[in-house]
């Protein structure tokens, strides 16, 4: 064993590139979850994103189209869901589900010909003299703009959530969607606004790994990121900070796991590889324990099906 | 691909009737654990299967599945394929062995042909490549040119055909290099890039600047691309897009004489359960360019070792060689048998942590 090899400063940059697909899905359904909307699609979503925004940016050698396409892909998708469950009335969790196993198939039959190509290189933001600072350079001021662009979003829908009007009527819609009806606002427009902007959020998510993390574009290759990032947003008591950090502890775990493999812990292989799921497990359990308080932060129409019916 | 597989069982129903033109034809499946486009292991498969097509022309017609999950989705796979004709079917991975064998019992008329693995029937035989002799020149190279004194291994399933390529790369660069240290990953997948690109990562964050990989695809080599100064091997396939750097060689699968003289077999009638196990001698094992990136006299080194190894002049384990426990394994000058190659269970001394049960 020598954890002496593991460097700190690395792990630490990379927890923050394993974090960030995970960051903006989870953002993304945060938001809808606020507004009430329960979407269990965000794997859908990811994976659709992921070869749109792969199969954009092979074709026009550009990673920010790639990108934009990928949050454009996740919102068409997402957008299906929305009507079906805020038109159409359908179950949402079992509309979610479908989502998820249609997201797969979809980008799998998407990607067939692009599989084992290459990506086109992005940038890293290397600041100058920023991120020549010890510790803090490698850390904060050299990753991609995506990592940045996620902190950013994170920030932003913390402070709109928080301190704006819109915000304010999000919320309204996501804690009494009847009462929100009855003082005038656009219940269904909203909750598709917020539904659109999730899967716009997640593509992003699943382009970060297909363009970035990997670069490559596979079969089903998020991996269950989606799913993580539901359960983060539950984690998370629907609180934007504590996104950061449950996304953090997980992308911290996976990248640690194979780090201490790596380092020789004679700890099983297997125990290592289960190690982030089972810790989310935990975490969900800890934080559920207590469950007058879980459930007083969750949005009070969650998952309830809106039909204004005069 | 599963609308393939409908398609030809669509095709078998509707040619009942002239079942007798279907004899005429050698139906040839593949059975794939990755996609066709890995650009690594499966890729190369496939270019067998090309060249089958190639060479027979009419007198063939192959049918693959690709993805097929290692374990009772193969033995569905492999009976259907079975159930729709084909003669012969190559099983391209070390977890369709007992599928294979399974479904062999069933079709005793079909013959089987399974890659990688040890257990064999009348109508079932087993090929592989010895490609311990391509990781004993990685392993030289590798260790002639790491200046970290680290390697790291991405390692698939603990089974003896990736131990045995870890012991040979070990040997070799420790032989050259006495400082060598190998970190090993095991990432439990044939092809996973996002989990491939990871563990290149966490490799190389642990000062790894060589890393050798026993997984399919290419995202170790786009990870070792990003941080520079890394250098990589492609595996299975030749991976020549990531020339000169990071990749600077390669073991090259080649499969495509065995699956002509097989297929040519099945014709002929001539066909028989055999156990091939060739290597670079027989040309079923490939090295890769070696490229600029490595200084003159090492490449020239590996060559001679790669020439000597294919006239049978060199073993990659030749004795003194050691247990990982420090047990006597090979005595001087004594050279490894098959038996205990194939069934390879053991880290030899040096390397350091445990093999996974």
């Amino acid at each position: 064993m020598d954890l002496g090899s593991i460097n700190p400063i690395l792990l630490v940059a990379s927890l923050m590139v394993a974090a960030t697909p995970i960051i903006l899905a989870a953002i993304g359904e945060l938001v809808v979850e606020k507004a009430g909307v329960l979407n269990l699609g965000v794997e859908g979503m990811m994976i659709t994103g992921a070869v749109c925004g792969f199969i954009v940016a092979v074709e026009t050698d550009s990673p920010t189209l790639g990108f934009l396409c990928a949050a454009l892909g996740g919102a068409v998708l997402s957008l299906l869901f929305g009507l079906l469950t805020q038109y159409l009335l359908s179950n949402q969790v079992a509309t979610g589900l479908g989502l998820t196993l249609f997201g797969l198939g979809l980008s799998a039959l998407l990607g067939q010909s692009y599989v084992g190509l290459k990506a086109p290189a992005t940038p890293k933001l290397d600041i100058p003299v920023l991120s020549d600072i010890p510790v803090l350079g490698p850390v904060l001021f050299s990753h991609d703009l995506m990592v940045y662009l996620a902190l950013a979003l994170l920030a932003g829908v913390w402070a709109v959530l928080k301190y704006s009007r819109a915000g304010l009527i999000l919320r309204a819609v996501g804690e009494n969607h009847d009462a929100a009806h009855a003082l005038g606002y656009k219940v269904v427009r909203i909750r598709l606004l917020a539904i659109m902007f999730g899967g716009a959020c997640a593509g992003l998510g699943g382009a970060y790994v297909s363009l970035i993390r990997v670069p490559q574009w596979t079969e089903g290759m998020t991996a269950g990121a989606g799913w993580i990032a539901l359960a983060i947003v539950v984690f998370a008591s629907w609180k934007p900070g504590r996104v950061l950090l449950g996304a953090y502890l997980f992308g911290g775990i996976t990248v640690l796991q194979l780090n201490l493999q790596a380092a020789g812990v004679a700890i099983p292989v297997e125990y290592l590889s289960m190690s982030p799921y089972l810790i989310t497990i935990v975490v969900l359990v800890i934080m559920s324990a207590d469950r007058s308080r879980a459930a007083l932060n969750a949005p009070a129409s969650l998952g309830r099906t809106f039909h204004a019916s005069h | 691909m599963k609308f393939t597989s409908i398609l030809t069982g669509a095709a078998l129903a509707l040619g009942l009737a002239g079942a007798a033109m279907a004899q005429d034809k050698t139906k040839v499946g593949f059975v794939y654990v990755g996609p066709v486009g890995d650009g690594g292991w499966t890729y190369e498969h496939n270019q067998g299967r090309l060249a089958v097509e190639k060479e027979f022309g009419d007198a063939v017609e192959t049918v693959f599945q690709e993805n097929v999950p290692e374990g009772a989705d193969a033995e569905r796979v492999l009976t259907q394929m079975a159930l729709s004709g084909a003669d012969l079917i190559f099983t391209t991975s070390f977890g369709y062995m007992d599928p294979t064998v399974n479904v062999a019992a069933k079709f005793p008329n079909v013959k089987f042909e399974h890659a990688t693995g040890y257990k064999r029937a009348d109508n079932v035989s087993t090929y592989s490549a010895r490609f311990y002799e391509g990781r004993a020149i990685q392993g030289h190279i590798a260790g002639k040119m790491t200046k970290s004194n680290v390697i790291g291994y991405i390692a698939s399933f603990p089974i003896p055909e990736v131990i045995r390529g870890i012991n040979s790369a070990y040997i070799h660069a420790k032989k050259v290099n006495p400082d060598v240290e190998f970190k090993i990953i095991w990432a439990y997948t044939w092809f996973d890039p996002a989990k491939e690109a990871d563990a290149a990562k966490a490799l190389i964050e642990q000062g790894a600047d060589v890393i050798l990989q026993h997984t399919d695809s290419t995202a170790p080599q786009a990870a070792a691309e990003q941080a520079g100064n890394v250098i990589t091997f492609g595996q299975a396939s030749d991976m020549g897009e990531y020339a000169p750097m990071p990749r600077v060689s390669s073991i090259i699968d080649n499969w495509a004489p065995y699956y002509l003289a097989r297929t040519k077999a099945v014709m002929d009638g001539t066909w028989t359960s055999v156990d091939t196990w060739d290597g670079i001698g027989a040309g079923m094992v490939g090295i890769g360019e070696i490229s600029d990136a490595v200084p003159a006299d090492v490449k020239a080194e590996a060559l001679a070792m790669k020439d000597a190894i294919a006239a049978g002049t060199y073993h990659p384990f030749t004795g003194p060689l050691k247990k990982q426990d420090g047990s006597d394994w090979l005595a001087e000058g004594e050279v490894a048998d098959d038996g205990t190659l194939a069934g390879m269970g053991f880290y030899v001394e040096g390397i350091v942590g445990d093999i996974p049960q």
